[in-house]
């Protein structure tokens, strides 16, 4: 067994040498991140390709190497190989699962390599060197902080929640927080799975149930389409209604562009923040300046003024 | 190993015919007084138009899922097949935009689409089962699998949307009604009247049930039991693709979220309403009264918010059970052990 993993290694440092050879200067930078499954994903997916293109054509000794995997021992197996076989210099990496990911990435960072850490933290501190993440408490106080700013005392709201995992807890308890003290009703809080389908139903169960609402957190971009064919179905789509996603869907912030008064902002949550991430390693290398450290993306709110900033029309999501 | 389920199958259709017809629409009932008693809003004309509405996607195909189990199958890959008919729908009307127009004939053409689609995924997953001699629970696994991908890969992992312009042509066919009943009910009306007839006064109905209950027996009465078989997958296809029908115009979208356990609850469906899993006997009227069960569980838990959000997934379990076993239990009879 040891001979033959002996002999690999072998191996494979005699093709990297001869490719090392060819491009001695290359640096080698592996993005690995779950297989595009849903929208959000493929929208990650688009603007990680975006940005190897964009930073391949500024920088010619950059190679980035794009790897997606269907579930958590596939990336850790692809992680394997962005070391053996590609010898990459850093990692770029959204894990599928914290916990079944962290000694694979811990063995890239013990190789030798840069670590990027993006939305998703591992279980154990201090193996990352950069981290980009997304603000899920700050998505949940940005959309209560628009609501107070729309609705008076004594105002009724309705929350569809997502798939009940911690990251919906974070966005419902900063939401719910920011909302306390204000006099704004929260009549009740159901998960609707960040599904339009079940966004759908769960808000016509809500319109039968409390004939006076004034306003929706759908907390997602999906909820909210199925939040407002509901509204539309039930005729309670007037009257100063408004629904608040979030994340960044191009559809709905088109809609906030033209004006769409029943979707009228949106929250930011962006799947581009994996372009962010690789534009951060490849700054590693290249700039003058340190970039090692936490980054925490803001939870902008989109509104008609700013929308066009966040606007792709060819990406998926 | 056949003898058992034949003498066991048997003496219960007999015994407790009356509290098998009876359980799920006394289950029904139960749940509408807790509904109405959590609040009455339950019963208001536009919650029960909701829950009808809502109930036609899943009753529909536990419809067409009664027939294959009924003939000793399964179907796993219905809610993937509702999810990737639903995508090529959506791609086909948009294509066909350019040269029908926005129009009814494009709306025709997707359906039209979504038919031929539905009979032929089904008719593969029943040659697969009959002349290829794979267990269904497998050959349907299979499909569910490929299916699932299939729409992620059309849609990119995205969703795939319905042009703007035919979705005002085609939106009726979810939110109009007709009679006071919206236009999906109608739809699972006559489906499941048309099933309830050929469940019950066709010899394809019951060819299903003897091929349930004994299939070698079936074989040397000369019923044609590949062909019955396949046909049952193919029925199950075209029902399927009648809920995609009428799926579609409502959010005018399909992704990979769509449709996802939507065979389970099919099957929940089903089995709810008195069918026997196993096979060999079936009711159309009880998968009716099952889906409406499936659905107003998930409306009422809507409706309430004494139970806490984390436990939908566990009242739903229960009550399923304990509907099936009001009608299975031999309550206040000796049991029999044979």
């Amino acid at each position: 067994m040891k001979t033959f993993t002996k002999i690999g290694a072998l191996a494979t440092a005699a093709t990297i040498a001869l490719t090392g050879w060819a491009s001695a200067e290359t640096i080698k930078i592996g993005v690995s991140y779950p297989t595009p499954t849903h929208a959000w994903a493929a929208g990650m997916n688009w603007h990680a390709e975006k940005a190897e293109e964009r930073l391949e054509a500024l920088y010619p000794d950059v190679d980035l190497i794009l790897v997606n995997s269907p579930d958590p021992s596939a990336q850790a197996s692809a992680l394997e190989d962005l070391v053996s076989v590609h010898q990459i210099d850093a990692l770029v990496v959204l894990p599928f699962e914290s916990e079944p990911l962290t000694d694979p990435v811990l063995n890239v960072k013990k190789s030798g390599a840069l670590i990027t850490v993006v939305d998703r933290g591992l279980s154990q501190p201090g193996i990352e060197d950069i981290y980009v993440a997304g603000n899920n408490p700050e998505l949940g106080r940005v959309s209560a902080e628009y609501m107070k700013t729309r609705l008076k005392d004594g105002d009724n709201i309705v929350v569809l929640r997502g798939i009940p995992t911690l990251i919906d807890n974070e966005r419902f308890d900063a939401f719910m927080a920011e909302i306390e003290g204000s006099g704004i009703n929260v009549l009740d809080h159901k998960h609707a799975n960040w599904n339009r389908d079940d966004g759908f139903e769960v808000m016509q169960d809500f319109l039968s149930r409390f004939p006076d609402i004034d306003a929706v957190w759908a907390q997602d971009d999906d909820i909210a389409i199925g939040v407002v064919a509901a509204l539309k179905q039930a005729g309670r789509d007037g009257d100063g209604m408004f629904v608040v996603g979030g994340a960044g869907m191009k559809e709905t912030i088109k809609g906030i562009m033209d004006g769409n008064e029943l979707v009228p902002v949106d929250v930011l949550y962006p799947p581009a923040m994996i372009a962010t991430a690789m534009d951060v390693t490849v700054s590693a290398f290249k700039s003058n300046g340190p970039v090692a450290g936490r980054y925490i993306l803001g939870a902008t709110l989109i509104t008609p003024e700013n929308a066009a900033s966040f606007y792709f029309p060819d990406s998926p999501f | 190993m056949t003898e058992t389920t034949m003498s066991t199958a048997k003496p219960s259709m007999l015994r407790g015919f009356d509290l098998k017809t009876a359980g799920p629409a006394i289950a029904l009932l139960i749940l509408c007084v807790i509904g109405f008693l959590l609040n009455p809003a339950f019963l208001s004309e536009g919650n029960i138009t909701n829950l009808l509405t809502r109930s036609a996607f899943i009753g529909i195909i536990a419809v067409g899922a009664t027939f294959v189990i009924t003939a000793g199958g399964i179907d796993l890959s219905v809610g993937s097949m509702a999810a990737v008919i639903a995508g090529v729908m959506i791609i086909v009307m948009n294509s066909a935009v350019d040269t029908f127009g926005t129009g009814v004939t494009t709306v025709l053409i997707g359906c039209g689409c979504s038919v031929i689609l539905g009979l032929g995924a089904g008719l593969v997953n029943g040659l697969l089962t009959t002349k290829g001699k794979i267990e269904a629970f497998i050959v349907t696994l299979g499909t569910m699998g490929i299916y699932r991908s299939l729409v992620t890969y059309f849609a990119d992992g995205g969703t795939l949307s319905l042009n703007y312009d035919i979705r005002g042509v085609y939106r009726p066919v979810y939110y109009d009604s007709f009679f006071g009943l919206p236009i999906p009910v109608w739809v699972f009306i006559v489906v499941s009247i048309a099933g309830w007839f050929l469940m019950n006064r066709t010899a394809f109905g019951r060819y299903c049930t003897a091929i349930g209950s004994n299939e070698s027996v079936a074989k040397y009465s000369a019923i044609k039991v590949d062909r019955v078989k396949t046909l049952t997958y193919v029925i199950q296809g075209l029902c399927v693709s009648l809920a995609t029908i009428i799926y579609v115009p409502r959010l005018g979208s399909a992704s990979s979220s769509t449709g996802v356990l939507w065979e389970l609850e099919a099957i929940a469906a089903v089995i709810i309403g008195g069918t026997v899993l196993k096979g060999g006997y079936g009711r159309i009227g009880g998968t009716i009264l099952g889906a409406l069960i499936l659905t107003t569980i998930g409306n009422i838990l809507n409706f309430t918010d004494m139970i806490s959000n984390y436990l939908n997934g566990t009242m739903q379990g229960l009550i399923i059970i304990v509907a099936v076993w009001l009608q299975r239990g031999d309550w206040g009879r000796n049991t029999s052990a044979d």
